[in-house]
């Protein structure tokens, strides 16, 4: 309802605003409220909580007796005695780097393949076929199961003793001998990607399916009457017109992808190979006695995530309300 | 109608006050391995039937970095729903904030226990959690297969690696595709800090942090140490042992797939199960020793202990629970049924102890070349300590740099995480 009468609203304003659409607009503000009051609490509070316990010497031990400290955490410096200046803090630390590397990383392969996937599987879906329905259902099971089970499971399917994949590998004689999946530090990144892009994939084709469901038929069998080849019919119908609908899709799991927390520390939780940027805040807040310095990561993490976010919607050119450019 | 809404109320508001009075609904935490939870719950039971209270078991990942991260955010933001919580041995100094002083409840019994195990929870003159059982690792063979490739058990771990080496070829070549040497905890977390202790210490290469709070881990002979263990990945050990925990290790040793492990006594019960592969063929002995100046048998003390929350609403039934849970009657259960360490000195040379777990009373060996991990010098600042050494060693064992790389690096790290004092 509340959209309905919004609609016309922002899409085209008309010049001269009538009594009855200022009515509307100021309704529409009052059904907002609710919603607004609810992210303030439970999203900005804790949001403005964090940043201010990043410019303090917080300690879990005592959160309430944190001192102000300015930028520390961030960056400060001291000169030695010998006249050399020394610098500490996150903006130079080397293993807080690392770690926004491996979420960048892990964010850029995991959301491509799960992009080109999810089309692929979302191209299946919109085909007709007998079972539809039960393949449709069948195919957003991995999405369906927690994170926290799913890891797990694949936890054990990864064991380089136990493991049914390396029993499988070895069968089948793909693999010459058991692989450590989690445990090397060439294989731990790809391990986490398998078992994200096997999660996430249903998601992304479900999304784009929807995108699918709105390009209209007879573009095709127009295309398919002048001999297009299909193609071609993909590169210049389907994918110009199912893009809106991929860009918002991504830009989800974009955001999913930079705060990866809960894989990551079921399946390799301490490898730097794999540590990402919400992995070692957790583990300076509450493993060690560094309450204000993960604040401060929690904080640098919002900010990338959010610069990311904005270049993405401003160099793709994505718009929200399902119109294109 | 009015009269016995009247009647409900006031019989209800009685049992209310009484409840608080005497009968408490506890909860308490614990990750324990293998059986352990099962254990738990049959003396808690009994707990029940003796106060008339109820306790609930809060199971807890086994890990114990993981369990320690979740208490220290239920302690910090004053959870009152957890009223008892099993502490590991290094936990003391960083939550002794948050736990009630058991000195007074416990002064009748505090002489039993093992002085230097109650001095490791004891923080500033407050004795803030009561020993539940000890620990200390040995290194669990394989007789059968000694006997059958007529070797002696390895005292030093040069002797340990080359043993391993050819039992594992032999019994390869004959078949067992999927025997290994020797499986320990590889993983990067806690379990991999008290291996390496152990190798270091072994190595006479000091104990990371000396209990002055000076630094010593970069030294030669430590680095030797971890180097040889490095060596072992692939060859003796399963290149998988980078991610194992104890309950991995136990997993491929079990199954009969190893012939040496490095393990804490709740194994030995486990390996002796009906479900075992390896029921009676196997023994236990110290750990190996290094090479060079100072070196001995080491074995990292671990051991669990029992703790109330100071934000329990029920601190006196907490207590007795805790007292409960470290009593004598418990412990010798425990040492029973679990093959768990106790800490009351008395009981290694209990009869029923020996009868039941031969093992227990040999375990005295072990326990007095038992080392403590810093813990006590480092203070609030172990964990980050612990895990900048852990990471180094997991390095050194990825084959990620040298031994002596990544101590030098590790020693510039805590160097300046000690800053003006741990």
């Amino acid at each position: 309802m509340a959209s309905d009468a919004m609609a016309p609203i922002t899409l085209r304003a008309p010049k001269i605003i009538s009594e009855l659409s200022r009515q509307r607009l100021a309704a529409a503000r009052w059904f907002l409220l609710p919603m607004l009051a609810a992210l303030s609490v439970v999203a900005g509070w804790p949001l403005l909580r964090s940043i201010y316990f990043s410019f303090t010497d917080a300690s879990l031990t005592d959160l309430y007796g944190a001192e102000f400290i300015g930028f520390g955490n961030y960056l400060r410096w001291t000169t030695l005695a010998s006249g050399k200046t020394i610098y500490r803090g996150l903006l130079v630390d080397s293993a807080w780097w690392n770690a926004v590397w491996n979420t960048l990383r892990f964010a850029f392969w995991s959301v491509s393949f799960e992009a080109v996937l999810g089309m692929i599987v979302a191209l299946v879906l919109n085909a007709e076929f007998r079972g539809r329905g039960i393949v449709r259902a069948a195919i957003l099971i991995p999405w369906a199961i927690p994170t926290i089970v799913s890891a797990k499971i694949w936890a054990w399917m990864l064991n380089d003793q136990f493991g049914i994949l390396n029993d499988l590998g070895l069968r089948l004689g793909l693999l010459s001998q058991k692989v450590a999946w989690t445990a090397s530090a060439d294989t731990a990144m790809q391990a986490v990607l398998i078992v994200d892009i096997w999660k996430t994939t249903p998601f992304m084709a479900l999304l784009i399916l929807a995108g699918l469901q709105m390009v209209p038929k007879d573009i095709y069998e127009a295309a398919e009457l002048d001999g297009v080849h299909p193609v071609k019919q993909f590169f210049a119908i389907t994918l110009p017109l199912v893009r809106p609908a991929l860009m918002v899709a991504i830009i989800f799991r974009l955001l999913d992808a930079l705060r990866i927390f809960d894989l990551i520390y079921v399946l390799t939780p301490n490898s730097a190979a794999t540590k990402t940027m919400s992995v070692l805040a957790r583990e300076n807040l509450f493993d060690f006695d560094k309450f204000a310095y993960g604040s401060a990561m929690s904080t640098l993490l919002f900010l990338i995530i959010a610069v990311l976010t904005i270049l993405y919607i401003w160099l793709g050119q994505v718009r929200f309300d399902g119109g294109d450019r | 109608m009015k009269m016995n809404t009247l009647l409900v109320g006031l019989l209800t508001s009685v049992t209310l006050v009484m409840g608080t009075a005497q009968a408490a609904e506890l909860s308490m935490v614990s990750g324990d391995t293998g059986t352990g939870l099962e254990f738990l719950r049959g003396q808690l039971d009994k707990f029940e039937a003796d106060t008339g209270n109820t306790v609930t078991i809060v199971p807890m990942p086994s890990s114990t970095s993981d369990q320690f991260g979740q208490y220290r955010l239920w302690l910090a933001a004053g959870n009152a729903d957890i009223d008892v919580y099993q502490t590991d041995v290094i936990w003391a100094p960083q939550l002794a904030e948050q736990f009630l002083d058991l000195t007074d409840a416990a002064k009748d019994v505090v002489g039993e226990h093992f002085p230097s195990i109650i001095e490791s929870q004891t923080v500033d003159g407050r004795l803030v959690a009561m020993p539940a059982f000890t620990d200390a690792p040995a290194l669990y063979y394989r007789k059968d297969l000694l006997e059958k490739h007529n070797k002696t058990v390895p005292t030093t771990w040069d002797e340990m690696t080359a043993t391993a080496q050819e039992i594992m070829d032999a019994e390869r070549a004959a078949g067992a595709a999927d025997m290994y040497g020797f499986v320990f905890q590889g993983n990067a977390y806690e379990g991999l800090t008290c291996d390496a202790l152990e190798w270091v210490v072994s190595n006479g290469g000091g104990q990371i942090v000396e209990a002055d709070g000076t630094i010593s881990i970069n030294n030669p002979q430590a680095a030797a140490a971890i180097d040889r263990a490095a060596s072992w990945i692939g060859t003796i050990s399963p290149e998988g042992n980078l991610a194992y925990q104890e309950e991995e290790s136990r997993g491929v040793w079990q199954l009969g797939n190893a012939v040496f492990m490095r393990n804490w006594p709740y194994a030995y019960q486990l390996g002796n199960g009906d479900d075992s592969a390896v029921k009676g063929l196997f023994d236990v002995a110290p750990l190996p020793k290094g090479d060079g100046e100072g070196a001995r048998s080491a074995a990292t003390l671990g051991g669990w202990n029992v703790a109330v929350s100071k934000y329990s609403p029920d601190p006196e039934e907490a207590i007795k629970l805790a007292m409960y849970l470290s009593s004598s009657e418990v412990q010798k259960e425990r040492a029973i049924m679990q093959s768990n360490l106790p800490t009351i000195v008395a009981l290694y040379d209990d009869a029923d102890v020996a009868a039941a777990q031969p093992i227990i009373p040999s375990w005295k060996e072990v326990f007095l070349n038992a080392v403590p991990r810093p813990s006590a010098p480092t203070k609030v600042k172990y964990n980050e300590v612990s895990s900048l050494f852990w990471s180094a060693v997991h390095e050194t064992l990825s084959g990620n740099g040298s031994a002596a790389e990544n101590l030098e690096v590790l020693e510039a790290d805590l160097t300046e995480l000690k800053g003006e004092g741990w």
